[in-house]
């Protein structure tokens, strides 16, 4: 009897374990496969799986339909997003994590509930703001906005990644003829690289993926998720599986990447 | 090497007084021990001295020299952390070489030094290795070679056995002090463990509640303690207390009563009709086979409880209300239970005010 009951639980377990398991990859693998699939065969009503596969779908995507511009903008703005969030974040969950003082716990409280804000009541203010200051179209601006959105994420993670590294590696550090920031930039910088890394990558996801503000801020120079949006929804599916394929290969690199470095980005233990 | 002097020095976290108004002089060369429970400032104190903290009142001087607010850096000091803090991403060699290279040292002398600091600490082999793969024993040897390396003004530690196990940290605490006797360099000890302090100090500064209560070597603050706190944080097992009255010639404890010295006398001639706490060690009360000295008083108890601790034996023995622990050399036996004559050698016993300050 007991048996029996351990078995059918094990059945249960696989087989919702296979249920999640399809439900995440059904569609990301029906964008591998089409994204690649000849026309012809993705047409075929006979054919579920495609026999004949070509990059030319890609390629259409990217230089016909010039993809690569808003491709190149994505890469500039999300790059300019680290760049800007991590200047900012940085500093801020480098004191959270090595001084008490008053508001401590408030101000983290706080950063956590910027997440909360509505990013619709941001967007139009924010376009009439762009515009009078000259920001409106430019890829500094969807960065800028895009670093306001990845900062609470950034300070958050890296905090985390601060206080896992025992703060006695600096007072040595400072004992034995560094001055504090030397101590940061020499010893904590290379050992929290690591997760630092992890952290940018996941800012790069964020800002890559982000396509309402990028929508509102832009008209020419529009990111990859703003402009397909736009263009190729009204392109024939294997191109907007072919968009598909590139909007989501970031988040996978970065999950293959980056996943020894979860653990510790989201504060569980160092190692 | 120099002389550390603490004027007045005290520290606030908040609503605690971590150090409180403490004064000390550490001597030119002499291995002095910060011996407290914890929480009662000795590591606060430290790392005033190293400057990883800014005293809120009061001064730190090396020699002649302010050093109250000098970044640690700039101090000429080496510190041995408890948790070691040798970097995990230099390698055992780099570690080592560090302190030198900060002090722009040229290639030749740093390779010298390293490998005679690594030497001295028996770590030759491992110069090449990281620190994940070092046992807990090698990396704290690879922390002491750091701090010495560079010949500091003073060499700080903050409690750098308590991660050892306990037959390592037997071992290390003579090879740290034979260490210390040879480079001769003024050292101030942390730690919470008293037969490291009794061992290892040329002088102990016993601390409680952010104050020092009493410096001496280890002899004068086991034989002479100056207050309770030190009579009873000093020894294992604990020195016995109870509460005794002065009355003509003697103590008068309810259950017993202790004839006085004529010294004890003397020095208790004011406080007739006082109460007093005394205190005797466990070693200081014998059964009647094991009994020495003159001045003896035998008093008749049951026995509680004994503990064989292999070549001592402690026993709980209640004398009417109190309960006295004893410790005699050897091995005993005995019903629980049963009635046994105890000795208390008078000559050793320490009598505190009210306040609890020794009177003798």
């Amino acid at each position: 009897m007991y048996r029996w009951q351990q078995a059918l639980t094990r059945i249960a377990l696989y087989a919702a374990a296979v249920m999640v398991s399809a439900w995440v990859l059904t569609p990301i693998a029906l964008i591998f496969i089409s994204a690649f699939a000849v026309p012809e065969d993705y047409y075929d009503v006979g054919k579920v799986i495609p026999t004949e596969f070509t990059l030319e779908n890609i390629r259409v995507l990217l230089f016909e339909l010039r993809e690569w511009r808003t491709t190149l903008n994505s890469i500039a703005v999300a790059l300019l997003t680290i760049a800007v969030s991590f200047t900012l974040g940085l500093p801020a969950s480098y004191s959270l994590a090595r001084y008490v003082f008053p508001g401590r716990d408030g101000f983290k409280l706080l950063i956590l509930s910027l997440r909360m804000f509505p990013l619709m009541v941001l967007g139009v203010p924010l376009a009439e703001l762009y515009i009078r200051l000259g920001l409106s179209d430019t890829i500094l601006g969807v960065a800028l906005a895009h670093a306001s959105l990845a900062l609470p994420f950034v300070v958050l993670i890296t905090y985390s990644i601060f206080v896992s590294i025992p703060v006695e590696y600096e007072e040595a550090a400072m004992v034995f003829g560094l001055t504090r920031a030397e101590a940061f930039f020499k010893i904590t910088l290379p050992m929290a690289l690591p997760g630092l890394a992890a952290a940018a990558m996941f800012t790069f996801v964020i800002s890559w993926n982000e396509v309402f503000v990028a929508s509102i801020l832009t008209l020419m120079r529009r990111t990859l998720p703003a402009d397909i949006l736009v263009t190729v929804l009204t392109a024939p599916d294997p191109y907007k599986f072919a968009a598909a394929f590139i909007m989501v290969m970031p988040a996978i690199t970065f999950v293959f990447i980056a996943r020894r470095y979860l653990v510790t980005m989201w504060g569980i233990s160092l190692r | 090497m120099v002389e550390v002097k603490l004027e007045n020095l005290t520290k606030v976290f908040g609503k605690v007084v971590a150090v409180d108004h403490i004064n000390l002089t550490v001597r030119d060369g002499e291995f002095l021990v910060l011996l407290g429970p914890s929480g009662c400032g000795k590591t606060t104190t430290l790392r005033c001295i190293a400057g990883l903290e800014a005293p809120d009142e009061g001064r730190v001087y090396f020699d002649e020299e302010d050093v109250t607010y000098l970044p640690p850096r700039d101090r000429d000091i080496s510190m041995v952390f408890q948790s070691y803090a040798i970097w995990p991403h230099m390698s055992v060699y780099e570690n080592i070489a560090f302190p030198l290279k900060m002090r722009k040292a040229p290639a030749s002398e740093i390779d010298e030094k390293v490998k005679w600091a690594a030497e001295l600490l028996r770590i030759g082999e491992l110069l090449d290795r990281y620190p994940h793969q070092l046992s807990g024993g090698q990396r704290q040897r690879v922390a002491v070679a750091r701090a010495i390396v560079v010949e500091p003004k003073v060499l700080l530690m903050d409690e750098p056995l308590s991660n050892l196990d306990a037959l390592l940290r037997v071992l290390m605490r003579s090879e740290l002090k034979k260490l210390q006797r040879r480079i001769k360099v003024t050292t101030i000890y942390v730690t919470h463990d008293q037969v490291e302090a009794m061992t290892m100090a040329d002088r102990i500064a016993v601390m409680n509640e952010g104050r020092i209560m009493q410096v001496g070597s280890s002899t004068e603050v086991y034989d002479r303690p100056e207050n309770l706190f030190v009579a009873g944080f000093i020894g294992s097992p604990r020195m016995n207390f109870f509460d005794a009255t002065v009355r003509d010639g003697e103590l008068d404890a309810e259950d017993f009563k202790l004839k006085l010295t004529p010294e004890q006398a003397r020095a208790l001639s004011g406080m007739e009709g006082k109460t007093v706490t005394v205190g005797i060690r466990p070693e200081h009360i014998y059964t009647p086979d094991s009994a020495k000295g003159e001045s003896l008083q035998e008093l008749d108890g049951t026995l509680d409880f004994f503990e064989q601790l292999g070549s001592d034996t402690v026993l709980h023995v209640r004398v009417g209300g109190k309960l006295l622990l004893a410790k005699i050399s050897g091995r005993y036996t005995a019903d629980l239970g049963s009635r046994i004559k105890v000795l208390l050698d008078l000559s050793k016993l320490h009598i505190f005010d009210k306040a609890g300050r020794s009177v003798l």
